[in-house]
């Protein structure tokens, strides 16, 4: 998701009875849904699992504002502008409450700043793909935050206080981005055969990238075990992607689009869809750096880091100045 | 300076902050508290750094007032909030737990006497 591949312990999990005390309380205080604070005893391995993953989640927020930023000076009419700007403001806001929530954990901001530049920290893989039309801001807002929503409502009841309030937060504000994007899809496709030929196009190209933001399928993914029993991650990876299927046909077909899967299929038994293979290929390529638009997304990474240096600097002097006063 | 040149300072000044590993100093963090409209008290929201007072009052009104939530902002710098301690919990909050006749359910009122 916009945290896709959390190395978590890489140890065995653990039962309450090869626990150390200390452990012992800590883990029967999630069992039980009590939530863990930053100044609360946790396991390391609780802590950096946490760091990586709420790390993950805002460097996404942060890096997520690139692929619409690239539109706000072309939308096709000042309403339209307005919007996405609150939008991708919004997702400013989304990074500081995360980077906020990781501070509590003893990492600094420009540690996590740093860590981002330097290419050392992942983002949703999502991110790396370039917004090529008008209705990518419509794809985007329908199935990448439809996705996003997927899997941070779950994330409000988890163990640790600071993420699950920032969740609370984030959550209430993203209902507002999908429906943006069904918005612009839905004048899309009322409009011109060209209109509607640019939305078509634009979920084909979004589609598969939005399945793979739930992270690799649950027969490899590693990590999970102790990330569900420290209530940290609740839903497995393919249960969400399934149900992110199940929701979004619907509404596909309400547009009047077509999934662009030939594999996608109604099963009467299991009463959801059968969807085709993930390129799981392009998945770990995309991550490890090698997507189509990596290099320019940590490229404006650094250069607005740097652009703003003189800007942190005055700030800073000025700040120092007036306390001598 | 030339525009140039003077953009290759700050380029410099910047890596030589990457270099030194741990960066120099962070802005203070500062906590946000939000008075909403229904007359509750200021309620702790969140928080963020800022250099000082004015620009942390600016960045509180637009990371956590975007949607009307508030009608007055607190900003206080971390650093002056004194925190109980998760391990005090026992001394501080146990008392309270045997003193249950605190709470107007604990005495039976019959009733005829009505609401009270």
């Amino acid at each position: 998701m916009y945290a896709q591949m959390v190395k978590s312990t890489g140890n065995q999990v653990k039962n309450l009875e090869e626990m150390e005390p200390d452990e012992r309380a800590f883990q029967t205080r999630i069992n039980a849904d009590i939530k863990i604070e930053a100044k609360d005893w946790m396991p390391d391995g609780y802590r950096r699992t946490l760091i990586r993953q709420i790390s993950q989640h805002a460097h996404s927020e942060i890096v997520g504002q690139l692929p619409e930023s690239n539109w706000i000076k072309r939308a096709p009419t000042l309403e339209r502008k307005a919007i996405l700007l609150a939008k991708v403001q919004d997702e400013a806001g989304h990074g500081l409450y995360l980077y906020c929530a990781a501070e509590t954990l003893g990492i600094s901001r420009d540690e996590m700043t740093e860590q981002l530049l330097a290419g050392k920290a992942k983002y949703s893989s999502i991110f790396n793909y370039p917004t090529l039309s008008w209705a990518d801001m419509g794809a985007i807002g329908w199935l990448v935050d439809g996705a996003a929503i997927m899997n941070q409502v779950p994330l409000q009841y988890c163990s640790f206080g600071p993420y699950a309030r920032a969740m609370v937060r984030i959550c209430k504000e993203e209902s507002f981005h999908q429906r943006q994007g069904f918005d612009i899809m839905m004048k899309l496709v009322g409009g011109t055969k060209a209109q509607k030929d640019m939305a078509q196009d634009a979920l084909n190209r979004w589609w598969w990238p939005a399945l793979m933001m739930f992270g690799p399928p649950d027969a490899s993914s590693v990590h999970s075990a102790q990330s569900f029993a420290w209530n940290i991650k609740q839903n497995s990876n393919d249960e969400l992607r399934q149900k992110f299927v199940d929701q979004t046909v619907p509404q596909a077909q309400h547009l009047g689009l077509e999934i662009p899967d030939a594999d996608l299929v109604w099963n009467e038994d299991k009463g959801s869809y059968d969807y085709g293979a993930v390129d799981w290929d392009e998945f770990f390529a995309v991550l490890s750096g090698n997507g189509p638009c990596n290099a320019e997304r940590l490229q404006a990474r650094q250069k607005a880091w740097d652009d703003g240096a003189w800007f942190r600097e005055g700030l800073t002097a000025n700040a120092q100045k007036r306390a001598k006063l | 300076m030339s525009s140039t040149a003077k953009k290759a300072n700050i380029v410099k000044k910047a890596s030589t902050v990457k270099k030194a590993g741990t960066v120099k100093k962070e802005w203070p963090l500062w906590e946000v508290f939000v008075r909403g409209q229904h007359g509750l008290a200021h309620r702790h929201v969140g928080s963020l750094h800022a250099p000082d007072s004015k620009m942390a009052m600016n960045n509180a009104r637009d990371v956590y007032t975007r949607r009307g939530e508030g009608l007055s902002i607190w900003v206080v710098p971390s650093h002056t909030i004194t925190a109980s301690a998760p391990s005090d919990k026992g001394p501080l909050f146990e008392p309270a737990n045997s003193k249950v006749y605190r709470h107007p359910g604990f005495f039976n009122i019959p009733d005829e006497i009505g609401h009270m």
